[in-house]
């Protein structure tokens, strides 16, 4: 798995990769209540705002972790948005991107580095 | 973060696991470890404990306690001579453009009145009545007593194993009862739509009295999160959102709480600041007014949203002032003002929310069915 500072997760699936928000970012957020999501077959370019989260608290932004094509989404968070909470890093994903370039992942942070940016 | 004032429950917050932030220049728990949505719930479903010790809590006492009552009246459009000993009424602090300074709860405390009004107007508040109302009345504002607010349909069972004379108290009903060991002054009353009491405590017994209540099954620890959500539920306005120094009662849908003697024609009319144009607007009707707004798809409409009256008109119709998701009804919930030709329940409106129009419908306030007991 990989992690970016805006606290998504990345698990690499072929030649995609798939994206959720971690546990972390779930429990920040509080409970989530509402999810917009892109259509697949967008393009998008890295920090692209391409999800819409609302929780009980406020309504953030996902960014699109890396330059790529959207190429399925996880439909099932619209009609069930806690989903988020209950398992952000599993059944939760957002949806899943074909990148590229391959090598940009590796200017994520892993695990233990993630582990240390939260603190 | 130094200069927060501490509520004497600080340190129970922070042992629950609170998530503590700033409120009204308080340090104050957002939520517990349950988080929001299961806090709201768990309140309609059984009872929640709510500190709202940073709320303002004042006695007006006058050696004829008539004229203290004849003295708020010349502040606030309600019947104060009218109300009854042991009883609580809702009211409003006007000003002379007829616009709401806060909202109040007031009760006829026999040789005293008791009242309490927001935090963050309540220097405000005491101010004001300070400069109206002394040296013929006295205003003190205590700093000796914490409140609690424990809500819910089981907070009468929670509260009667302490003293089983809450039982007796109707909606609104004010008394004094003695509660871990201390002398309690109750109301039953709240802001949640759900039966329950407010009750303020000496600060001296109000962590044991919390920490009683919490140890009941039935009573988990509810955050300012769930406080707010209950509230738009129940249709119950926020000042500062749903209410402020430019809205007037009338536009607030807040006649009900403007009682007959204040009233055109009533036997004490007027008299109090703005009353040319609150009992004008009675007359004659207003431009716009507030509503609840149920907004049909599942994105929360939030304060501030523009309403339109169709999906490509250029001028607004409206603002959302409170707006977020109801977790009992399941759905986004809002309220806000709209002008007064769109006002009627069902009209159709449209809500701005990252540049998309989505549908939203006025709807009947509240939007959950509420537990009061009469």
């Amino acid at each position: 798995m990989k992690y970016t500072e805006e606290h998504e997760w990345l698990r690499v699936e072929g030649d995609e990769v798939v994206v959720g928000i971690t546990a972390h970012a779930a429990e920040q957020l509080g409970d989530v209540v509402f999810v917009e999501l892109p259509d697949a077959g967008t393009t998008v370019s890295k920090d692209d705002e391409i999800v819409v989260i609302e929780s009980v608290k406020a309504a953030s932004d996902i960014l699109a972790p890396l330059d790529g094509e959207i190429t399925e989404v996880n439909e099932a968070l619209v009609d069930e948005p806690s989903k988020v909470n209950d398992d952000p890093e599993g059944e939760a994903w957002f949806f899943k991107l074909k990148i590229e370039d391959m090598s940009a992942l590796d200017d994520l942070m892993d695990e233990a580095a993630y582990k240390a940016f939260i603190g | 973060m130094s200069d927060l004032h501490r509520t004497p429950l600080y340190d129970l917050h922070v042992s629950l696991g609170a998530k503590m932030v700033p409120f009204a220049g308080y340090d104050m728990p957002v939520q517990y470890k349950l988080g929001v949505m299961k806090e709201h719930l768990h309140c309609r479903a059984a009872a929640g404990l709510f500190d709202v010790s940073h709320m303002g809590q004042v006695i007006l006492r006058a050696p004829d306690p008539e004229a203290a009552k004849r003295a708020l009246e010349t502040l606030i459009p309600q019947d104060v001579l009218g109300l009854a000993e042991g009883r609580q009424r809702y009211g409003f602090f006007t000003n002379e453009a007829g616009g709401i300074e806060d909202d109040l709860m007031f009760a006829n405390r026999g040789d005293h009145l008791y009242v309490v009004v927001n935090a963050a107007c309540k220097d405000a508040d005491v101010a004001r009545m300070r400069a109206a109302l002394e040296p013929d009345v006295t205003v003190k504002l205590l700093e000796n007593r914490a409140l609690l607010a424990l809500q819910g349909p089981k907070a009468e069972a929670v509260l009667a194993e302490h003293h089983p004379m809450v039982a007796e108290m109707a909606f609104m009903d004010v008394a004094t009862v003695p509660l871990a060991g201390a002398e309690c002054w109750v109301s039953r009353s709240g802001y949640t739509g759900e039966d329950g009491f407010e009750i303020s405590v000496p600060v001296a017994a109000a962590e044991d009295l919390a920490k009683a209540l919490l140890a009941h099954d039935a009573v988990e620890a509810i955050g300012l999160g769930a406080r707010d959500s209950l509230r738009l539920e129940a249709g119950l306005c926020l000042y500062g959102h749903d209410i402020d120094a430019q809205i007037s009662p009338v536009e607030a849908g807040l006649t009900w709480a403007i009682q007959k003697s204040r009233r055109t024609g009533g036997d004490r009319q007027g008299g109090f600041p703005g009353d040319t144009r609150i009992l004008g607007e009675m007359a004659d009707g207003v431009a716009r007014k507030r509503v609840g707004l149920l907004p049909e798809g599942r994105a929360p409409m939030r304060e501030g949203t523009a309403l339109f009256a169709s999906a490509d008109a250029t001028a607004p119709v409206g603002t959302v002032t409170s707006g977020g998701f109801g977790p009992t009804v399941g759905t986004p919930v809002a309220m806000g003002y709209v002008d007064a030709e769109h006002a009627a329940v069902g009209t159709a409106l449209f809500g701005e929310v990252r540049g998309k129009r989505l549908p939203v419908a006025v709807a009947k306030t509240p939007f959950a069915a509420p537990g009061f007991k009469r």
